[in-house]
């Protein structure tokens, strides 16, 4: 399918970029890691493990949160934004090639985050992997989206938080529920339900977004 | 016209709240509150429904008539939502002694939907005015109006699992005239808000008009 | 408000119909209410001191931006429009041939190694090619960039002031372009020199 085949250009010249410039990933690697040691020493002796869990999901979404605001940099960098949307590929596209992408250095990152935690604090089970993979998808949507409307505004950086937070909390508990809950299916289902809901609106809007 | 008849039903709903209904037996004048703080939250959903729909209108019809409306009912439903807050907060510390309660779900969600909207005006500020700015002002008004039923969602989820709580509070058991009082009183908010939104729109347009006037008349 | 509707809607064979088209954002007028017709295989020049909307106007032809009043007709596909405006529109972390590879893939251009290749040599970037475009002086970038826009042999070309960033060389091969193109395309182009274009041109503009 043409879509997909564009979709899977787009994310292959994000990827080569990274790799070319290697400034990205590096950055939230050393973050995320940072993030987790600073948490130790602001858990005070004889805390719960539970809050523990509560902590990697705050290092997880800042984390993102440094990567998204960096998202769009290349296309802003030379005007390239406006080359893509002349093209003949649905502007969706454009949308769900990043956030492939995004999604990959994502992945990436917590590959390395939650072993580090693992060390750090307490062992990671299964259902807080599958969290983490589910809220990824709806980090990766929502994110990347709102990273372009941020990239317009004056404000650039400034305001990606601000828009992505209040959207944030539900992955939060759903995150934070799957971890610790003792019957995380419900809350998987609803990051699931999350997903679906505002990767479609994504979807729909991204459009909207980038024409005039 | 319109604003004379809100200000009678705002006048009646008061004297039916102070004057008529029932002293609830538990909670005693404190109760009272929820003849606004409940029609005050409902108008505010209302508002910021309303802002989508006209955001919805806006980016199908690409006419730049809807930006305007949109961003008025959005801005009338934010007011109204610190006022849920205010008149919430006034509740519990009436109620429980707390100014903040975060077992109330209701609360919690208005104040992430505060967040959330307070974002999409510094959004709008930092855009140049334009299509642009009236498309992403749009886009951004759809994910607030989604937000909400995954926020209430997710804060009934969290409730249950994360912050499982101690008080339980029963609904109010409302009587035939404290019901007929609340629907007089919502009615009410709704007429107010719709008055102050019909308000301020009149007024935005007239002050764009009078710019496309002045324009006019010195180019 | 405007409207600005795709291929096919047009009656008479032509490509472009423009009728009181104007653009503001917000309080500011960018572009004064225009009115014009364009026929397969002119040639349009636009002129207009700076800020009269030059800029504008060919945004709103190729579909980056919509006129807010007045109807706009452009017949010809969002694929085979060619569009040069003031950035050259590549990644600077890519090299030429992947900036192309690029656009060659999501225009689904043809052959696209072979026309690449024929099109990075006519411009003189064939022993640049596998360099970042970051590094390209203003010059070179503007020629990537015409590479970019003849790539996927567009119906219609619009190129805003094309002339100012080449260096001599780059605008002695835009003028062998353009002279060859004449014939078969439709051109649209803004200038503060008409006269370089002068025996060319087929239409005329002037944006006040």
């Amino acid at each position: 399918m043409r879509y997909l085949a564009d979709v899977a250009t787009l994310a292959r010249k994000d990827l080569r970029l990274e790799l070319r410039a290697r400034d990205t990933l590096p950055a939230m690697l050393l973050f995320v890691v940072s993030t987790l040691v600073v948490f130790r020493f602001a858990l005070p002796e004889g805390a719960d493990e539970l809050a523990a869990q509560g902590l990697l999901w705050v290092a997880l979404v800042f984390t993102a949160l440094l990567g998204l605001a960096r998202a769009w940099a290349p296309e802003r960098e030379s005007g390239a934004l406006e080359g893509l949307v002349l093209a003949p590929t649905d502007r969706s596209a454009i949308w769900l090639g990043k956030s492939a992408a995004v999604f990959v250095f994502l992945a990436a990152v917590e590959l390395v985050a939650l072993p580090a935690f693992a060390v750090f604090f307490a062992p990671v089970d299964l259902s807080t992997v599958v969290g983490v993979l589910l809220a990824n998808l709806g980090i990766c949507a929502i994110g990347t989206l709102l990273a372009a409307m941020a990239a317009v505004s004056r404000t650039r950086e400034l305001i990606l938080p601000l828009l992505f937070l209040p959207l944030a909390i539900p992955l939060v508990v759903g995150g934070v529920g799957a971890s610790i809950s003792e019957e995380p299916e419900q809350f998987l289902a609803f990051l699931g339900l999350y997903d679906a809901v505002f990767a479609i609106l994504c979807w729909a809007s991204f459009e909207y977004v980038v024409s005039e | 016209m319109l604003a004379a008849l809100t200000a009678m039903l705002v006048g009646s709903s008061l004297v039916l709240v102070f004057l008529v209904a029932p002293e609830d037996a538990d909670q005693g004048l404190s109760q009272k509150i929820f003849y606004f703080h409940v029609p005050i939250a409902l108008t505010a959903y209302a508002c910021f429904g309303l802002g989508a729909y006209k955001a919805l209108l806006l980016l199908w019809r690409k006419d730049e008539r809807y930006d305007l409306e949109s961003y008025v009912a959005i801005h009338q439903g934010t007011i109204f939502g610190v006022l849920t807050l205010a008149t919430g907060s006034i509740w519990a510390k009436a109620s429980w002694g707390h100014w903040w309660l975060w077992s109330e779900n209701q609360l919690v969600l208005f104040l992430v939907l505060f967040l959330f909207y307070t974002a999409y005006f510094m959004l709008r500020f930092s855009l140049e005015e334009g299509p642009r700015r009236a498309n992403i002002s749009a886009v951004y008004a759809l994910f607030g109006i989604v937000l909400v039923p995954v926020s209430f969602l997710a804060i009934r989820l969290a409730e249950n699992v994360i912050h499982p709580t101690v008080f339980t509070r029963e609904g109010p058991q409302m009587t035939g005239t404290m019901f007929f009082t609340f629907c007089v009183a919502w009615v009410a908010i709704s007429s107010l808000a719709y008055t102050l939104y019909r308000v301020e729109l009149l007024g935005k347009r007239v002050d764009s008009n009078l710019r496309e006037l002045r324009e006019a008349l010195t180019s | 408000m405007g409207a600005r509707t795709g291929a096919g809607a047009l009656g008479g064979g032509l490509v472009i119909s423009a009728r009181a088209v104007e653009r503001r954002y917000g309080r500011k007028r960018a572009l004064r209410p225009v009115d014009f017709e364009l026929s397969p295989r002119s040639f349009l020049v636009v002129t207009g001191a700076n800020g009269s909307g030059k800029t504008t106007l060919l945004r709103l032809l190729v579909g980056l931006a919509a006129p807010t009043k007045g109807e706009l007709e452009v017949r010809v596909q969002r694929g085979a429009l060619g569009y040069l405006g003031h950035e050259a529109l590549v990644y600077r972390d890519l090299t030429a041939l992947e900036n192309l590879d690029l656009y060659g893939r999501l225009y689904r251009v043809s052959e696209r190694r072979e026309r690449i290749g024929m099109l990075l040599e006519r411009f003189g970037l064939w022993d640049v090619r596998g360099e970042r475009a970051g590094s390209f002086s203003r010059g070179m970038l503007q020629r990537l960039a015409l590479c970019r826009t003849l790539l996927h042999d567009p119906e219609l070309l619009v190129l805003d002031e094309p002339f100012a960033a080449l260096d001599a060389d780059g605008a002695t091969l835009l003028d062998r372009q353009l002279a060859d193109l004449r014939e078969t395309r439709t051109i649209v182009l803004s200038t503060h020199e008409p006269e370089r274009v002068e025996r060319l041109c087929s239409d005329r503009l002037a944006l006040t």
